[in-house]
């Protein structure tokens, strides 16, 4: 007997939950074969509501964490991601990559959150300093996270540019609001299953798929967003983020790559997404000499 | 029973005989409360409304007169970058708390309320629960939220729960008087209605559903049967009893339900502050949230309003 194929439903990541976009609309991009490629939710600000919500809820459990287990945390990302290759592998060959190349994109996305999460517990040595100051302090810098922080995902792969912005970023103990490539966003829906099985707590990462540019306003006015990192080259959108983002003063930043380059992932993109934080701690004139730290 | 109430002089009904609730008809017809679609404008008009009935509350053991001026200053200063806005309806405090929220709000047009009856369990003799209401009221308190004895309420002791809540009446004086059934302590539906019946009959001013110390506090559902027994109660005396959902309406999509359930229940009459009240703590800054929200069009974020 010929069995009935299951088809799947791909829907939004949003406080570590499931749903259907709030807004009950859908589009269909297709694949490589012209195919529909499925369902997509067209999420809407209400969505991007809700994230920001879940986000925020979540920040302060997920930035409080111990370092060394968020670093543990990541790691199992990247377990969970290479128990499912050959998922990623075939959706990625769906949506038109090649057989050689979609292989790659999977293994380096494997690799990178690997990077980043060897990094989790040893960025605060780099990026802290202790400070020489002229008076008696012990004057010491600590990188702190930055709260939640809205991602335009590079919308021209599916998987390695969403995961190598989004790894830095959960890596400094933010919490993030994704919006996923509107064309290719089949991985960025399983990549949302893999976070849900590897004990990343819920609304760290939410993943909205839909239209890039009609979600980024509500996001990047959102007064409960502190910083809003930019995957693209548009220079007209990078003037609307950096204008729209005044209300609250947020952060923005823009990281464009060769994300398929073995060197595109760096130190400085955890840096550009913490803040500094210098505290002056009054010491005593221990035996006449001027302590110097 | 059959007795007559001395001061209204109206029968009173045999409360085993309180009709009893449909509870899936309630569902259904709360459910389509919620389904109401609502407009910009009058979603505006209907978020002030709903800061305007606000009681704001603090009943903890912590409290301190310095975090009861916090909470008044919060009262009167809802949010002063927008020009305009109504302030909240009353604060609600404990009796040793009264004085000291009086002198804070007393020229603002803002009511105190005052919890008593050894709030929130009321297990406590008739006497000390008297003198409890009388120091609240001495203290300059202008609303009682009182407890019913739901011990004797649930042994079916109505009699006793009756004549407590008019003996409280009593010493009340001008003070008006919301008696809080904690209906989550109740159980069913049918033992809301009578308890409601029970309260009203006995010389309520205000109905209300919950102390906020025991979940479920205010259901819609539980409003709603609250709402009913207000409907009938006016239609069987002529006298309008208030209404106030308390604990758990937290955010503003919530508070909007209750205002359509009230207005199709029981009629614009009842849609002031006068006759409707929520009782509540965060609820007041996802309102403002909101507000600004409409105003500004753009998403607030906590950060910019200030803790009550």
């Amino acid at each position: 007997m010929e069995r009935v194929e299951v088809l799947k439903t791909y829907k939004i990541y949003i406080g570590g939950k499931f749903p259907r976009t709030e807004s009950g609309r859908y589009y269909t991009p297709q694949g490589a074969d012209g195919k529909s490629l499925g369902n997509i939710c067209l999420s809407s600000r209400k969505d991007i509501r809700n994230s920001v919500v879940a986000a925020r809820k979540a920040f302060g459990g997920w930035s409080g964490r111990p370092a060394f287990n968020r670093g543990q945390i990541l790691y199992r990302i990247a377990e969970i991601l290479e128990g499912r290759r050959p998922q990623f592998i075939s959706e990625l060959i769906i949506q038109g990559q090649s057989a050689v190349n979609a292989e790659k994109e999977v293994d380096l996305s494997i690799d990178r959150l690997i990077y980043y999460a060897g990094w989790c517990d040893k960025y605060q040595q780099i990026l802290g300093a202790v400070n020489p100051v002229a008076s008696s302090h012990f004057n010491f810098t600590v990188p702190e996270s930055m709260g939640v922080i809205g991602v335009l995902a590079p919308v021209e792969t599916s998987l390695i540019g969403l995961v190598s912005l989004v790894a830095p970023i959960i890596a400094g103990g933010n919490t993030c609001i994704v919006l996923a490539s509107e064309s290719l966003p089949l991985c960025a829906v399983t990549f949302a299953e893999v976070l849900n099985a590897s004990d990343v707590p819920g609304g760290v990462v939410n993943i909205l798929t839909g239209n890039q540019e009609e979600m980024t306003k509500p996001l990047v006015t959102h007064m409960d967003v502190n910083a809003v990192v930019y995957g693209g080259d548009d220079e007209k959108v990078l003037t609307f983020l950096n204008e729209s983002s005044v209300v609250n003063l947020k952060r923005i930043r823009q990281f464009t790559k060769n994300w398929m380059n073995a060197g595109s992932q760096s130190l400085k993109m955890i840096s550009d997404c913490l803040e500094s934080k210098t505290t002056w701690h009054p010491i005593e004139n221990i035996g006449g000499a001027n302590s110097s730290y | 029973m059959n007795k007559k109430n001395e001061r209204n002089q109206y029968v009173v009904p045999n409360f085993s005989k309180s009709p009893a609730v449909d509870k899936v008809g309630v569902e259904e017809r709360v459910s389509r409360f919620q389904k109401r679609s609502i407009k910009n404008e009058s979603k505006v008009q209907g978020l002030k409304m709903a800061l305007n009935m606000i009681d704001l509350t603090t009943l903890e053991g912590k409290d301190t007169p310095r975090k009861v001026k916090q909470m008044c200053y919060k009262a009167k200063h809802l949010h002063d970058v927008y020009n305009g806005l109504p302030t909240v309806a009353a604060v609600c405090v404990y009796p040793s708390m009264v004085r000291v929220a009086k002198d804070e709000v007393k020229d603002f047009g803002i009511k105190v309320a005052s919890v008593s009856t050894a709030f929130p369990s009321g297990q406590a003799p008739l006497k000390v629960k008297l003198d409890d209401t009388k120091y609240a009221v001495d203290q300059g308190a202008d609303e009682i939220d009182m407890v019913i004895s739901r011990g004797k309420f649930l042994s079916g002791e109505y009699d006793f729960v009756f004549d407590e809540i008019s003996a409280i009446k009593e010493v009340c004086g001008a003070a008006r008087l919301k008696v809080i059934l904690e209906t989550g302590e109740l159980v069913t539906l049918d033992n809301v209605r009578r308890a409601s019946d029970i309260a009203m009959y006995a010389g309520a001013d205000f109905i209300k559903t919950s102390t906020g110390k025991i979940q479920p506090a205010a259901t819609m559902q539980v409003t709603y049967t609250m709402l009913e027994a207000i409907r009938d109660f006016k239609n069987a005396t002529g006298i309008q009893i208030g209404m106030k959902p308390a604990g758990g309406i937290s955010n503003s999509k919530l508070a909007l339900h209750n205002l359509v359930m009230v207005k199709e229940v029981l009629g614009n009459e009842w849609l002031t502050n006068e006759w409707f009240r929520f009782g509540a703590s965060s609820l007041a800054n996802d309102l403002l949230m909101q507000i600004m929200k409409a105003e500004t069009g753009v998403y607030q974020s906590s950060d910019y309003f200030a803790i009550d």
